[in-house]
């Protein structure tokens, strides 16, 4: 079925069709229609969805952890200070071991405060020990958000699908929807191990660990956080095989023969892509990496691409304040280390609190790889992409 | 209402052999909310003293499903819980009756998940939820909360040569939750079982969230011989410190009544914490504890007059 949609209108269509047994969620720009179109199902009896309204994301996230916990599928939506509120939360449902999805809109983090798109907020929450998935429009995101429940539930982690604030969140777009039976039985029943409504097998979740046990637990959950990325690629490929629309840990976009090459995040894949073609058409072997699974991050299958490529930049839309890059920039630096064969390699750090990202400026990034590419010198390693002099 | 002989033949869910210190009251006023009813029941803990001494890993106390996620969210946290049941249950997965309940300490409770517990309290979960209010937080080592009552040294109100103990009086949570008009609001302590283990009953009984407050003396905070716990609770009902009552669908009742109102200063007398206020120059601050206990416990009884005559 084609549809114009926006990316939140998808991302609470595919939570329409999911029909979670509970979801928990507090309002924020731009994510806020998420919820706001999911209220309207369950007061229109089209999911029967136990929708609490909390008063504030920590306790969306709370809520969530009881709910998953008592065995129920669960999900919740957010962005930005949201997701910064939850981040205490966030641990604690990675570490209980809690497959709740959610639907994360990226904005910057306050202060100063803005509502726009940039990754600081997922960035943050990074090493959470969630999953996570950026999306380059609203079809990804849809379409990953319904992988997202099988996902979780099979690797026993928590995940969170993301969409670029406005960008996406806002942004029309003509894309495919599933049928809902379908989506039905591609995600099938949850069917939890263990819950606290167990009366009759009575657990202790959440107990104390001292020095004795607490890092074997979290080694268990490091452990899942490998064994998912096998988890992913199988629903990838089911996915796929049914629906056609194939998605991997990242797409290879030209890459192949490319002599210089970008990596980046969510939406603007979109704009790269129409550079590279330009590029492409004038003779200029440039490609893209739009890395899709950030976490667990796909080391291995990276750096064997991006060691065969002469010059790449990393494109980040948000900066680690280490004073030495962005997050997906030192990821990827380190990724590629043990290769002999290493490209040239920049940062761009970019977009922050919404600033436009536009053909021009991706056309200068090229630019200057392929000026990198003739000379064997960099200039500047770390560079500030549309930024006001 | 059960008796004492036979709730005692009751199977007890809360297994002995955890790491409380000899003479807490919490496990004790644990016992008895537990053994108040036959229903199946799901407790959530936040962070406190009653999770760190039931569930060191390996072992547990807990003979019952329980779960404890953080430090302000017990009540968002058996909330989810509860709504996860209903879910469920409308879904046909689940068929057994199950009841909730978050026990909390007075910090995770008044202070840092007072919000969590007003959100809980509006939306209106079929849940009980229970402070065990021993007037600090303990588990950290004895500093102020907002239930801490005036003049009482803890870790970070000391009572030092220009500040005597904590400046401020308690917070009366009981009315901030009673103000919240859910079904039923009490005030108990495990010194007097029966009045606790009737009033989780009722709160158990309702359609809806219910609260209660309970005073667990601690015997590291306030400074006390272990076997003195119970005896020392009382005292504080006693001087009406720490009036029992109930508001059960807006109307207050008293459900005790001292026969003789004893002097607050007995009672105070009787803890460490207290103990610089029985010099000289804080006479005037044991005045003031004195005077705000009276007006309050004026207040409480002009409340149920009051509200007997217009509910
Ligand atoms: C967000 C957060 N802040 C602080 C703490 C540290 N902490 C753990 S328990 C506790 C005090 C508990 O006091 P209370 O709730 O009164 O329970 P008690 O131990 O006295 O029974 C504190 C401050 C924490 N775990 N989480
Ligand atoms: S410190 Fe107080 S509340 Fe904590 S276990 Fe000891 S007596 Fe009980």
């Amino acid at each position: 079925m084609r549809l114009t949609k926006t990316g939140n209108e998808a991302m609470a269509e595919a939570m329409r069709q999911i029909n979670p047994d509970v979801v928990a969620a507090y309002p924020i720009t731009p994510a806020t229609e998420i919820v706001q179109i999911f209220a309207s199902f369950v007061a229109d009896g089209l999911v029967d969805t136990e929708f609490i309204a909390v008063e504030s994301e920590h306790s969306a996230m709370s809520a969530c952890i009881g709910a998953c916990a008592a065995g129920a599928r669960t999900m919740t939506s957010t962005a930005s200070q949201g997701l910064a509120l939850m981040w205490e939360m966030l641990y604690i449902a990675s570490g209980l071991r809690l497959p709740i999805v959610l639907a994360e809109v990226n904005r910057s983090l306050s202060s100063p405060i803005n509502i726009h798109c940039d990754h600081s907020d997922t960035m943050g929450a990074r090493d959470a020990g969630w999953i996570q998935i950026f999306c380059e429009n609203a079809q990804e995101a849809y379409d990953s958000l319904i992988q997202a429940v099988r996902i979780a539930e099979e690797s026993l982690l928590p995940i969170m699908v993301t969409t670029d604030g406005f960008i996406i969140s806002h942004g029309m777009e003509t894309m495919e929807l599933i049928e809902d039976k379908e989506v039905k039985t591609f995600i099938g029943e949850y069917e939890p191990k263990y819950t606290v409504l167990d009366i009759d097998n009575p657990i202790t979740m959440g107990a104390i660990d001292f020095t004795d046990y607490y890092f074997e637990h979290k080694r268990q959950t490091i452990e899942a956080m490998r064994n998912s990325k096998e988890i992913i690629a199988k629903v990838n490929q089911k996915f796929g095989a049914k629906f056609g629309r194939h998605y991997g840990f990242f797409e290879e976009y030209k890459l192949e023969d490319a002599d210089i090459a970008i990596v980046v995040l969510g939406s603007t894949a979109g704009t790269s892509k129409v550079v590279i073609d330009e590029l492409r058409q004038k003779g200029i072997k440039a490609g893209l990496l739009k890395l899709r699974v950030f976490r667990p991050f796909p080391v291995q299958e990276i750096a064997q691409i991006l060691s065969r490529i002469p010059c790449v930049a990393v494109m980040d839309r948000s900066d680690s304040l280490n004073a030495s890059g962005g997050p997906v920039w030192t990821e990827i630096r380190s990724a590629l280390y043990d290769f002999n064969t290493r490209p040239k390699m920049i940062n761009y750090i970019y977009g922050l609190g919404g600033r436009n990202i536009g053909l021009e400026m991706l056309r200068s990034v090229f630019e200057d790889l392929k000026n990198i590419l003739k000379t064997d010198k960099i200039d500047k390693q770390i560079q500030y992409l549309g930024m006001r002099k | 209402m059960a008796t004492l002989k036979e709730l005692s033949h009751k199977k007890e869910l809360l297994s002995g052999g955890h790491r409380a210190c000899a003479g807490c009251t919490e496990p004790i006023a644990v016992r008895q909310i537990l053994m108040a009813t036959d229903t199946p029941i799901v407790v959530c803990c936040p962070t406190g003293c009653l999770e760190v001494t039931t569930t060191i890993f390996p072992y547990t106390a807990w003979r019952m499903p329980w779960i404890h996620s953080a430090f302000e969210n017990a009540a968002a946290t058996i909330s989810g819980v509860e709504t996860g049941y209903k879910a469920l249950k409308k879904r046909g997965k689940i068929d057994k009756e199950i009841k909730f309940i978050a026990i909390g300490g007075d910090g995770g409770t008044y202070d840092i998940g007072f919000q969590a517990l007003s959100g809980a309290m509006e939306r209106g979960h079929n849940m009980v939820y229970i402070c065990l209010d021993n007037e600090a937080y303990m588990n950290t080592g004895i500093q102020r909360s907002s239930a801490t009552p005036k003049g009482a040294h803890t870790t970070t109100s000391p009572a030092g040569k220009v500040i005597p103990g904590k400046k401020t009086f308690r917070k009366d949570l009981s009315a901030c939750i009673a103000a919240h008009n859910v079904p039923y609001v009490a005030q108990s302590i495990p010194s007097m079982w029966k009045d606790l283990t009737n009033k989780v009953q009722k709160a158990l009984a309702v359609n809806g969230p219910a609260f209660i407050n309970v005073l667990v003396p601690c015997r590291l905070g306030w400074g006390f011989p272990p076997e003195k716990a119970i005896e020392i609770g009382r005292e504080a009902v006693n001087s009406c410190f720490w009036p029992l009552y109930e508001v059960e669908n807006g109307e207050w009742k008293l459900t005790y009544k001292p026969k003789e109102k004893t002097p607050v200063k007995d009672w105070l007398k009787s803890q460490v914490r207290f103990k610089h206020l029985f010099r000289p120059e804080n006479e005037s601050i044991l005045q003031e504890i004195q005077t705000e206990v009276d007006h309050n416990w004026e207040r409480l009884q002009k409340l149920c007059e009051f509200s007997a005559g217009v509910v």
